[in-house]
């Protein structure tokens, strides 16, 4: 039987990628996602993982030495954040091209200048394009079993493809939930044997992992990426549903909608968020407010079908970013823009909680009612807000 | 094994497209065969990887992995543990770079593996400078040295800074094995790379492969250029097993204008320059000579 015990985020990552039998990880300290590789190596000097722990000197490396393992046909594991993150991008789309199901947590933290530590999605929304697959979580649990459901998602077959599961930093990473820690006997049913989904480099079947590809080459291997990632919503679904019947936990597919399907406006959160946002959904339902809500757990890839859908049956939507893409708009907001094409409905883009800021219910409220003045009135008093900027009008 | 030994077999086979009189290519060649078929070649974006492993015409009959440029070290480690783990203790994995891949921007990656003692042997062909972007100064470079970076001017010409000493820089890491070779003493080069593939931990080997194109000398006196670098004292032939150092070869000390007058590179030194660095020659031997004195027992 699984142990329920109070962890925090970090150690729900540790603890899930221990679950998973990972063979080898590779990584370098980095606040806040450090206790995520010092839990592994406790329970590798403990005896109770197996695995090869490279104490590697960048975080360049860690990515470097991640890729190579997996080349040989292991499971491999590491974890991240901020200017980490940020040195290993280089080899993120090589561990994509190259067709490796390395997982990763990324502990979200502002990236540097000013330097800071507190939770920003501004690290992992740059490696949009790296062809990693990525999810984010809201609660210490849904990291446990996200971490376990990325090996299943990332070595499939149909996908072999890298994955990142992200948390807040410390809203997640440092703060303590009770979570339903997986026991040896379900986490092996549920995350089998490892079989590798690419070539591998075997002596005895000697092959090349990372040829020099000239141009006669190049559009198929890149079309080849394209379509495997096109093809995560439906092994996310069979996943999720594989871990709900197993476990008894559903996180939801792509998205997880609450309250959505009469709702007049809907707002689209990423993270920690969520939860204060679902509050606010049902305190405004109390009062009458037709308020739904999407969290939107997969980034990339964009579940852009989904999300038009829902943009299409409503009078508003909006989008909570905690990151910016300077002189656009929020990443988030892009996408949502980007499906909700054509549709003539108000769209919304909030700002907020960067760097750390704090972001409450009543900043929550305050997106809604923005959200149901526009739905009123056909027209988005503003596209972009900042919430709680000095010196900045809301 | 002798130099008549060597099995016929071509791990690094024909058909590749390295320039003629090319090192990296003979040397390559060569210690696959000392090698043999039980390894794992992990290289960066280098000559090597363009003229040995461009799809799909792979000169390559081992296993052969590319990821980046600066990571050659830190791959070949995550092989080796990936391997270990699933109980391979045998195959032999190989990182392979250049100068600029390992001196330069490599070393940060090399000397973690070195300082952890990865299993695994390092490879650096020295053509002393970054030749497949096309001849531009690397930390390895020799002083003087024309370079597409360190041009001949009105101002200056040629590189101003003396060659990085990298495999006393390997030494100071206390690793299993370090040595120097070259071509041009074959049965050297393959009673090294012998060692080396019996030993445990992290080797490193830095082999002196002259390139023609880069250095503006005729492709046929490769062979000849490798032999003078040695007899000058430019390319020291040392090893250090366990912390013993041996002296390979003492150089005859010919004059270093023996050396640079073959090659293009050199042709616009000056007479101080070349001065220069014949001092610098002298007392990089005598450093050298003295270092192996006193390291000539193990510790």
């Amino acid at each position: 039987m699984a142990t329920k015990k109070v962890v925090t985020g970090n150690y729900a990552a540790a603890y899930g990628a221990m679950r998973a039998r990972v063979k080898t990880v590779a990584a370098y300290p980095i606040t806040p996602q450090t206790f995520i590789v010092e839990h592994l190596s406790e329970f590798i000097n403990n005896g109770e993982l197996d695995c090869a722990y490279m104490e590697v000197e960048s975080e360049h490396s860690a990515m470097s030495a991640c890729v190579s393992a997996s080349a040989t046909g292991v499971r491999t594991f590491t974890a991240t954040s901020s200017q980490g993150l940020a040195l290993m991008h280089e080899i993120l789309p090589i561990a994509s091209g190259l067709r490796l199901p390395v997982v990763m947590a990324v502990v979200n933290r502002a990236i540097a200048a000013p330097i800071n530590i507190w939770v920003e999605h501004n690290d992992i929304m740059p490696e949009r394009d790296s062809g990693w697959i990525q999810v984010f979580c809201d609660n210490n649990q849904e990291v446990h079993d996200m971490v376990l459901q990325a090996f299943r998602i990332a070595e499939d077959k149909r996908v072999a493809l890298p994955m990142a599961v992200n948390l807040d930093a410390f809203i997640l990473s440092h703060t303590v939930e009770p979570v339903e820690l997986s026991d040896p006997e379900e986490a092996d049913k549920f995350v089998p044997k490892y079989v590798p989904p690419s070539p591998i480099l075997d002596p005895k079947a000697p092959t090349v992992v990372g040829p020099f590809v000239p141009p006669e080459y190049m559009m198929e291997v890149r079309w080849n990426l394209d379509n495997a990632i096109r093809q995560v919503p439906k092994v996310v679904d069979e996943v999720n549903s594989a871990f709900a019947k197993q476990f008894g936990r559903n996180h939801g597919g792509m998205i997880d909608p609450y309250m959505v399907d009469d709702a007049e406006v809907v707002l689209v959160t990423i993270g920690t968020a969520s939860s204060t946002a679902h509050e606010v959904v049902d305190e405004l339902r109390a009062v009458g407010k037709k308020v739904g809500l999407v969290k939107l757990r997969f980034w990339r890839p964009y579940p852009t079908e989904q999300m038009r859908k829902i943009a299409g049956r409503v009078k508003a939507v909006g989008v909570f970013d905690r990151a910016v893409s300077y002189g656009v708009a929020g990443p988030s907001f892009i996408e949502l823009r980007n499906a909700a094409y054509g549709l003539n409905v108000p769209t919304m883009d909030f700002i907020g909680g960067l760097g750390g800021r704090d972001v409450s219910s009543v900043d929550v409220r305050f997106m809604y009612e923005r959200l149901l003045e526009a739905a009123k009135t056909g027209k988005a008093k503003k596209e972009i807000t900042w919430m709680g900027t000095r010196g900045v009008e809301q | 094994m002798k130099l008549k030994e060597m099995p016929d077999e071509e791990l690094f086979t024909r058909g590749h497209t390295a320039c003629s009189g090319c090192g990296a290519a003979t040397a390559v060649r060569n210690m696959m065969k000392i090698l043999g078929p039980d390894t794992v070649v992990v290289s960066p974006a280098c000559c090597l990887l363009v003229f040995g492993a461009t799809y799909p015409l792979v000169a390559w009959k081992v296993p052969f992995h590319h990821v980046a440029f600066e990571n050659t070290a830190v791959c070949a480690a995550g092989v080796s543990r990936g391997l270990r783990m699933q109980g391979n203790d045998h195959t032999l994995v190989l990182g392979i770079a250049g100068d600029g891949g390992t001196a330069d921007i490599g070393i940060q990656s090399l000397s973690g593996c070195a300082e952890r003692n990865e299993d695994m042997l390092y490879v650096m062909y020295d053509n002393e400078a970054y030749m497949n972007t096309g001849i531009q100064r690397s930390g390895s470079t020799p002083f003087g040295a024309w370079t597409t970076t360190t041009p001949v001017g009105k101002v200056r010409s040629g590189k101003q800074n003396f060659k990085k000493d990298m495999p006393q820089i390997m030494m100071a890491h206390n690793v299993p094995y370090v040595a120097t070779a070259s071509i041009g003493h074959i049965q050297d080069f393959i009673n090294k790379f012998e060692k080396a593939k019996k030993m445990k931990g992290f080797r490193y080997i830095q082999m002196f492969t002259p390139c023609p194109t880069g250095w503006r000398h005729d492709t046929a006196k490769s062979m000849e250029m490798c032999k003078l670098a040695v007899d000058t004292g430019m390319w020291t032939l040392y090893e250090c097993e366990n912390g013993k150092v041996t002296i390979n070869r003492k150089p005859k000390m010919t004059p270093v204008q023996e050396y640079l007058k073959l090659q293009g590179r050199f042709r616009h030194m000056t007479e101080a320059d070349i001065q220069k660095l014949q001092e610098w020659v002298n007392a990089k031997w005598a450093a050298d000579e003295k270092f192996a004195q006193c390291k000539s027992q193990a510790p």
